[in-house]
Order: C-alpha cells, then sequence, then structure tokens
C-alpha cells in the first residue's frame, strides 16, 4: 500500500508539468490583451504595448514560459497582472470560503441521499422508490440559480431566517458562518442529494439481489444490518467515486452559486481572471484543480480497499 | 494551499455545527451594520489600484476616495481650486499655484510642492489632455515647500479645465516617492492624502475594499459640488464589496444588508418597487453615451460616404429603447460633447437623430460604388450595456444594403482585436460600439475619438489634419465663446466626416436606503457629504 501511495505522488509529477505546459499555451493562444483590461478604454495602442513590455507579455514564449516555471519550482505562483498581488496570497483568500461550502454541501448531501438510495432500493418500485427517483429527476433538472433564488425568497427575504448573501467564516463565530452556508450548501446539495441517491439506489439493487444477502435473511438477521452493514458497505465503490468526483467538482465549479450568495469562492476567483486574461492566476487556479482532483481520485482508491477488502494494491 | 490548515481546523467546526442547525438560525436584524458604516456595491470590483495607468472608472472612483486633486471641477463645469489656487500671468504661460493649508498624507506628511511636480508629471505621461500640457512646457517645478510654477512654451488655454476634469484620469496627487514609478508599470503604495483611508489589510481584489475616515482631512470651507468644495466625511467607514449577481445585490439592499447600489438594471427594477426603504433615482443628469467607432484603415469604412450611409442607417430611438427600455432613461442626442454640456451643440445631427433613413442610406451606398464587401462587426457577448447595440445596428445596416458579419467574442476578444490594424482577412475589424461617461467625451482634448493622429490615435485610426487643426486651435483659446464656436465646428466637422457614430445617452439608476441621505448628485460617486441616519 505504502509504496503503491508513493508511486501514485510520484505518477502527480508529470501529469502537474504536462497541465502546465497545456494550461500555458492555451492560454497565450486564446485571444485576450491583459494590458488591454489594465489600462482600460481610452489607452492607446502606444500605450498598451508600452504596458505590455512592462508586464513581460511581448518576451518570447519560452522565457515567459521559464520565468513561470522558476517561480513555481521555487513556491511562488506569481503576482497577479491586474492588482500586483500575490496569487498564493489570492486563492488562500479564496480557497477557505469554497472549501467550507463543499464540505458541508457533501455532508448534508450524504446525510440525505446514501438513507434515501437505500430505502428506495430496500422498497424497490414503492411509492418510496417512486418519490426519491421523483426528487432525483427533480435535482438534476432544476438549474442550480433557481433552487438558490427560490430557497433566497422563502428562507431570507419572506421568513427572514438568514441573510440573502454573504459569507463569514467560522472563525468569525459559527452562527454568522452557518446562517450565511446553509442555503448555498443546500443549493448545491440539491443536485448531489439526487446523483448520490440515485447512484446508491442503483448499487444497492445490485447488491440486494446477491445470494450472501439472501444467505443472511435467511440465518434471521435484522433488515437494517443486512441494508446497512452487508449490503450498503458491498455497494460502496461507486457511491465513494460519486462522493469524491462530485467532491471535487464542487470545488472547481461552483461559480453560479458563489455568484447568486455573493460567496468569495475560488470559482468567481477563476472566472474573473479568465475574463481579464490575468495569466498567472489562471494557471495557477487550472494546477489547484488539476492537483485536487489528482488528490480526490487518489483518496477514492485509497478508500476503496478500506470498504472492500479484496481490493488490494 | 496557504490556508489548508486552518480550513481544516474550520471544517473540524463545521461538522459539529451541522447538528444545532435550527439554533442557528437567528434572524436577519442581527446583521445590522454599524450605523457609522456604509456598505455599497459599486459597478464592478475594484482591481486595479493606481489610478494613472487605467482609464477603469472603478479605479477612478477609488482614487477620489483616497487621493485629492489641485482643482476640481463644480456642478457648473467651472474649475475651482481644492488643494491649490491659481494665478495666470497675463501672457497665459505662467500657472503659479499655491497649496493651500493643512494638506497632510495618510502617513502624516505634509503634501508638498514636490509631490504636486511628480504627481502631474507622472500623469502628464499617460493621460492625452496631459500629453498635449506637456507637449507646451517649458518647465514644471516646486520653487517652495507650497508653491508650484508650471511654465509653458505656447499658451494653453484649457490648462486648468484640464487638470481639473473629473474623468477618466485625473491628475491625483500621491506622494513624491510613489509617483516616481514609472507610468508604464503600477503603483504599489496606496497613499494619498484624500478624505478617506485605504485599508490594505481588508483589500481583496474584485471582492471588498474599506476605506476609513482620515480625520486628519482638512475639508474646505465652500459646500460640496460635484468634485469641488468641502469633502466632509459623516460616516466612520465606507465598505464597497462586490456582487456579480444583479439579482442578489437588489435583494441584499431590499434586506438591509447593504446601503446603496450605484448601477440598478431597469428591467429588475419593479422588484423594488413599493419598498419604502429603498430609493430609486438618478445620481446625475449626463449620464453615459453610447457611440459606434468606424475603422478608417479599410474598406468600406475608408470612405466618408459609406461611414455617412451608416450613419444614416441607423436609428438611436430603436437602439437605446432595446438598451434601456423605459424612455425615461435615455435621450436621443447628436452632441458629440453631450447634449446637457457647455459645449454640447446638436448642428449638423438631423442624419444622425431624425430615425432610420434607409434610403438615403441606399442613396449614399450607391453613390460611393459599395461593393458589398463585408462588415466585420465585433459583438461582445459578455458586457450588458453592450450587448445589444451590435444587434439592433446589424439589423439596420443589413436593411439598408450594408452586408454584416457579425462576430460574437467575449469583451476581451474586442478589445484585443480592435488593437489589431491588419486588414479584415487577416483578423482585423470594420465596427464596434462602447460606452463612455459623457464628462469623457465632453471637450475636444478629452474625447479620445477626436483623436485625428492616424496611427498615434485611438482604435480605428481616423487621420484627419482637419480636426487636429481644430483641436489645436481649441488648445490657443483663451475665452468660452471661442471654444464653443470651435467645438460646434468640431460637432459639424464629425456630423460629416464621421469619426464615430454617436447612438445617443443613457442613465443608469442607483438606489440607496432611505437613511442614506445627502449624497452629491455628481457623475462620479462620492461619500463625502453622505450621511447615515439610524433606521
Amino acid at each position: 500500500m505504502f509504496f503503491y501511495i508513493l508511486k501514485r505522488i510520484l505518477a502527480t509529477i508529470p501529469v502537474m508539468v504536462i497541465v502546465a505546459i497545456f494550461v500555458f499555451l492555451l492560454l497565450r493562444l486564446t485571444p485576450g490583451d491583459p494590458a488591454a483590461i489594465l489600462a482600460g478604454d481610452a489607452a492607446t495602442p502606444a500605450q498598451l504595448e508600452r504596458i505590455r513590455d512592462s508586464l513581460g507579455l511581448n518576451d518570447p514564449l519560452l522565457v515567459q514560459f521559464g520565468t513561470w516555471m522558476g517561480q513555481l519550482l521555487r513556491g511562488d505562483l506569481g503576482t497577479s497582472l491586474l492588482s500586483n498581488t500575490s496569487v498564493a496570497g489570492m486563492i488562500g483568500d479564496r480557497l477557505g470560503p469554497t472549501l467550507n461550502i463543499a464540505l458541508m454541501t457533501i455532508v448534508i448531501s450524504v446525510a440525505l441521499a446514501v438513507p434515501m438510495g437505500v430505502i428506495a432500493a430496500w422498497r424497490h418500485r414503492s411509492w418510496v422508490d417512486f418519490l426519491v427517483m421523483s426528487f432525483s429527476v427533480l435535482g438534476f433538472s432544476v438549474p442550480v440559480f433557481v433552487i438558490g433564488y427560490i430557497l433566497i425568497q422563502i428562507f431570507a427575504i419572506d421568513l427572514k431566517w438568514v441573510p440573502v448573501q454573504g459569507y463569514k467564516s467560522p472563525t468569525d463565530g459559527i452562527g454568522p458562518f452557518f446562517s450565511r452556508a446553509i442555503l448555498p450548501s443546500l443549493t448545491l446539495a440539491t443536485i448531489y442529494i439526487a446523483l448520490i441517491a440515485r447512484m446508491t439506489r442503483a448499487s444497492m439493487l445490485e447488491v440486494l439481489g446477491e445470494d450472501y444477502i439472501r444467505t443472511a435473511r435467511a440465518k434471521g438477521v435484522r433488515e437494517n444490518v443486512v441494508l446497512f452493514r452487508h449490503a450498503l458497505r458491498n455497494a460502496a465503490v461507486p457511491i465513494l467515486t460519486i462522493i469524491g468526483t462530485g467532491f471535487a467538482l464542487l470545488i472547481s465549479g461552483v461559480v453560479v452559486t458563489e455568484s447568486v450568495f455573493n460567496i468569495p469562492g475560488i470559482g468567481r476567483l477563476t472566472v474573473d481572471a479568465i475574463l481579464a486574461r490575468d495569466y498567472p492566476v489562471i494557471q495557477a487556479m487550472i494546477l489547484l484543480t488539476a492537483g485536487i482532483y489528482v488528490t480526490v481520485n487518489l483518496l477514492i482508491d485509497i478508500s476503496y480497499s478500506f470498504f472492500d477488502p479484496r481490493i488490494r494494491y | 494551499m496557504l490556508t489548508l490548515r486552518p480550513t481544516l481546523k474550520q471544517s473540524r467546526g463545521l461538522a459539529a455545527s451541522l447538528m444545532t442547525t435550527a439554533a442557528l438560525l437567528v434572524p436577519a436584524a442581527s446583521f445590522a451594520q454599524e450605523e457609522t458604516t456604509i456598505t455599497a456595491v459599486m459597478h464592478s470590483g475594484l482591481r486595479v489600484l493606481d489610478p494613472v495607468i487605467t482609464t477603469a472608472h472603478i479605479t477612478r472612483d477609488h482614487a477620489y476616495m483616497i487621493y485629492d486633486v489641485l482643482t476640481a471641477v463644480d456642478e457648473n463645469f467651472a474649475p475651482q481650486p481644492q488643494m491649490a489656487s491659481w494665478e495666470t500671468s497675463d501672457d497665459g504661460l505662467v500657472y503659479t499655484f499655491t497649496l493651500r493649508d493643512g494638506l497632510v498624507f495618510h502617513d502624516g506628511a505634509p503634501v508638498t510642492g514636490a509631490d504636486v511636480v511628480a504627481s502631474l508629471t507622472r500623469w502628464g505621461k499617460r493621460d492625452s489632455g496631459g500629453q498635449l500640457i506637456f507637449d507646451a512646457t517649458e518647465s514644471l517645478e516646486a520653487t517652495d515647500d507650497k508653491t508650484v510654477v508650471w511654465t509653458l512654451s505656447k499658451p494653453f488655454g484649457p490648462l486648468i479645465d484640464v487638470i481639473s476634469k473629473q474623468s477618466a484620469v485625473p491628475p491625483f496627487i500621491m506622494p513624491a516617492r510613489v509617483a516616481e514609478t514609472s507610468a508604464d508599470e503600477t503603483i504599489t503604495e496606496y497613499i494619498g492624502s484624500g478624505p478617506f483611508v485605504f485599508d490594505q489589510d481588508a483589500y481583496e481584489p474584485g471582492v471588498s475594499v474599506t476605506y476609513e475616515k482620515f480625520d486628519d482631512y482638512v475639508p474646505r470651507d465652500e459646500p460640496a459640488s460635484w468634485m469641488a468644495g468641502g469633502k466632509v466625511v459623516n460616516v466612520d467607514k465606507v465598505v464597497w464589496t462586490t456582487m456579480p449577481d444583479a439579482l442578489t445585490a437588489l435583494n441584499a439592499l431590499s434586506a438591509g444588508e447593504i446601503d446603496y447600489l450605484e448601477q440598478v438594471q431597469i428591467d429588475l427594477m419593479p422588484i423594488l418597487s413599493g419598498n419604502e426603504d429603498v430609493v430609486v433615482e438618478k445620481r446625475d443628469d449626463l449620464g453615459y453615451v453610447t457611440i459606434g467607432r468606424p475603422n478608417f484603415l479599410h474598406a468600406p469604412f475608408d470612405n466618408k460616404l459609406v461611414r455617412q450611409a451608416a450613419m444614416a442607417a441607423l436609428d438611436q430611438e430603436s437602439m437605446l429603447a432595446t438598451m434601456q427600455g423605459d424612455p425615461e432613461y435615455y435621450k436621443v442626442c447628436g452632441a458629440i460633447f453631450g447634449c446637457s454640456t457647455p459645449l454640447g451643440d446638436e448642428a449638423g445631427s438631423d442624419l444622425l437623430t431624425g430615425g432610420a433613413n434607409t434610403e438615403r442610406a441606399k442613396e449614399l451606398l450607391e453613390e460611393a460604388g459599395y461593393d458589398g464587401t463585408p462588415i466585420v462587426l465585433m459583438a461582445p457577448t459578455d458586457v450588458i450595456s453592450l450587448n445589444n447595440q451590435p444587434v439592433v445596428a446589424a439589423q439596420a445596416l443589413r436593411e439598408a444594403g450594408f452586408e454584416v458579419d457579425m462576430q460574437s467574442m467575449d469583451w476581451q476578444s474586442v478589445v484585443q482585436r480592435r488593437a489589431q490594424q491588419s486588414p479584415v482577412a487577416e483578423g482585423g475589424w470594420n465596427l464596434f460600439f462602447t460606452n463612455w461617461m459623457v464628462p469623457e467625451v465632453s471637450d475636444p482634448l478629452v474625447n479620445v475619438m477626436l483623436n485625428g493622429r492616424g496611427d498615434d490615435g485611438w482604435f480605428g485610426w481616423p487621420d484627419d489634419p482637419e480636426i487636429e487643426a481644430m483641436r489645436a486651435e481649441y488648445v490657443t483659446a483663451s475665452d468660452d465663446a471661442t471654444k464653443k464656436e470651435i467645438a460646434t465646428r468640431i460637432q459639424e466637422h464629425v456630423m460629416d466626416n464621421v469619426n464615430y457614430l454617436m447612438m445617443g445617452e443613457y442613465i443608469i439608476p442607483q438606489a440607496r436606503r432611505s437613511n442614506i441621505e445627502d449624497m452629491i448628485p455628481s457623475p462620479v460617486p462620492v461619500f463625502w457629504n453622505m450621511t447615515k441616519a439610524a433606521e
């Protein structure tokens, strides 16, 4: 196991290098000019050219790439072309809100979706199953911003239970944090509840038809033990995969929810950086996202052997 | 990655917090802000902090918070002393500025003549009006701590007008050590002598910026008027927070979570109607202009008759109605300097303001021998205020007989492509639309679209010696009547030569909580004078 993990960690190095090269080249091939955003609408072409010079954007691509790689090797993600602030600092400020919302979303999703999926499989083709599957279709189908606006209207504007928007860190107090994080987490959770419940149901249906389940029931094992100890554990591998990739997706792709609830997370940072062609920020964000995916996948693979002892590395 | 450790700590607390959901749903009233803090949502997030290197409005607005200016224009477009009074020699060649007492930077250092000289010099390298003044400058020096003498080699009548302008780049005064930064590099220290202090620790680019009242600021005695007069600060703190979603911002204002919203989308205004705690209003009557810029380098817009045909084909009313919807918030206007400005004159604009004249456009195209060369019209899709103009224009131009190739792209692609002088087939372009604040087009020196210096001018690059001669004449004009007469000639010339397509004026309303009062009705949103009463 140890060598497997070591091998997987070492394998991330070429992955990250390839991502870095790809991102760097792709950005330079994309139309856009950070100098034009920096200088504003009234700048003349000559002024833009001088700013490009000062930002190093007129250097040969190899020189620019070499400079960036040199910075990365020193652990420096560079400086934003627009705000002239450290990219690492910007990401550090924005990572907390996104991570906390993602964690809360996953906790809510798993807590609700796994029992829903298990019960739906247990009562296959009953009204419960129909209800869970209907919710699942609805969760997939309704756009996330619509759910967000509906929740805001009900809980923030009509009932006035929570604020409309904004984010507070848990270090500012668990109450302020929770009251602002609950609606975006519920909004995001809708789709993940649908996804995980559906996957849990499908996986459980397959396992519940196995001989060992029939044997357990024949031995008189209680039904909840059959369901949650025997069946769910054996059905866990695909569910874990969905939860893990869902978490990675949450971290990298919640820009709409961040906008609707005004959460200063990394989704908005990435989109803003792309719109402004702020190359150092975009490059760092894509590297970070790639790193998150690689890490999450590694953790999922390791967790397989915990839930399914037949899997050994 | 840097915050991974605290974040994990936070997430442990998070798990516990999930157990106490109901107990923690606290009433919104408990989120009320301190009474002396104004929370505002501006038109965009602040990312660039150097007001000289960029013409971005949000950076200018930021600069007015923390910097002061030597002279400033009041609501009558008249320059007034702000940090300094001035005297002009009889021959108009020497301007002597005297700094008023009590001016100090936020680090406690007094503002000196050396700071003024360094700031004006850096500004003069970036601003088009400033460049013209420095072209006519013999020397600019601080003769003592409080006196600056600006000596010209030839008269420059509008010098005080240019340094008093409120947009796009006013000459903000910084400490000399900051102003000595190259004009092509951004400054890294943000210290001014203005009425608010920038809180660097609280600054999150594009997210939030905090300003605290500068206790040592000494306002002028005169009442505040636009950018001039006494900048009396009545609150302890102003926080600008960025909200990318317009509906969220409106909801936050309705709920009292923010105090001020600089721009309200007109189609969302009904949401606020009936809310007695919110006031929706026009901050000023000048507003913005929307314009189309043809490329003079390539066919077919290298032909004046084709440009005139485009002008005849377009209809201001339909374009503005599509943009704004409510006639309360737009105005058909043929004055290139704006319809409500001292130089504004609609002379020669009948073809522009009389509605679409498709027949006249067809005649002009035939006269020009237009051969059906497609016009590449760049259409940005990610800027709400620029979405509609290309669509309306494309249809009107097609009806007049133009072949139009409307290419959708993001604004970043527009700004890169519009800088390309290459032929259209090799990545060039023919036409794009953009918007300006009226003060940014209100005279021949600040209006960059009137630059007729070809390759050295603004995108579109008209080589127009006639307009350059009139601008040079304007520079030497010493009285208002002469300036007005020259401006009218420029207006008539632009209507004939179609340096750009003036497509009318529009206003974006603002909204505030009803307890926010005494905001100055200025084109630039400012936070001095403003008061916040307890709700």
